[in-house]
């Protein structure tokens, strides 16, 4: 049996803490351990902060919406914005020898997760998919 | 949730302790506090991350930043009691082979 929660907040970096926590809430309901839970939660914020950064260009009051679905054998989440789409091809971790500020974000989300899917295509907003796998015998 | 962040500044040595949580929000108060230290070129700059509970990639990209200022006028940028999510952090992004890490602010500042 799914179990769905849905979280919409605006594109205010201050709400951030707030997602965090519920997201907290969401991975210890997976059943994943605390290091495991500060990973996601490390990867979630970052996929907040691009929309954040890249997406709405740092205007606030734009609507970003959180799905997350425990699935009986991975945690799913998927994050919907309405801004300017991504050009999914330029999406790309960065190589970790080039020590500079910066860049670091998409490394980490595809560090921590099994799956990072942008959706391609969209005439309007973006669609990232993310997933990991839940530790066993946890439904 | 705000960020507290106290100085002590002497001509050899600054220590900034800081204190909640470092993200794309606050971290602009963490750069802010680096640079007042990078300004007056203090050989030594000491933080104390013991009482952070988070710190994402802007956090760590201003302490980059930080690190490489300091570097430009041969000073050195320590940090000090990482708690492990936040040591987690650097060493997902291989950092903490690039940083000097101390597990405590008086090593650190020697």
């Amino acid at each position: 049996m799914n179990k769905t929660i849905e979280l919409h907040l605006t594109s205010d970096p201050p709400l951030l803490s707030v997602m965090r926590a519920a997201v907290s809430k969401v991975c210890e309901i997976a059943g994943f351990d605390q290091l495991d839970t500060s990973k996601i939660i490390l990867a979630l914020d970052e996929a907040c902060s691009n929309i954040i950064r890249h997406a709405y260009k740092g205007k606030s009051g734009q609507s970003i919406i959180i799905t997350c679905n425990i699935k009986p054998t991975k945690l799913e989440f998927i994050l919907e914005d309405q801004g300017a789409p991504a050009d999914v091809k330029m999406i790309k971790p960065r190589p970790l020898n080039e020590v500079r500020p910066g860049g670091l974000g998409v490394y980490i989300i595809t560090s921590v997760m099994d799956k990072v899917k942008y959706s391609e295509g969209m005439d309007e907003g973006n669609r990232l998919l993310l997933h990991k796998n839940r530790p066993k015998g946890k439904k | 949730m705000n960020l507290k962040i106290n100085s002590e500044i002497s001509t050899q040595l600054a220590l900034l302790r800081i204190n909640g949580e470092v993200d794309m929000f606050s971290s602009p108060d963490v750069r802010k506090a680096i640079m007042e230290v990078v300004k007056k070129k203090i050989p030594k700059l000491v933080i104390d991350l013991h009482d952070v509970n988070y710190m994402d990639s802007s956090g760590v990209a201003t302490l980059i930043e930080g690190l490489q200022l300091c570097q430009k006028y041969d000073g050195s940028l320590r940090l000090a009691r990482l708690r492990d999510n936040v040591r987690e952090v650097f060493e997902l992004t291989k950092l903490d082979k690039i940083f000097k890490i101390y597990t405590d602010v008086e090593t650190a500042s020697q």
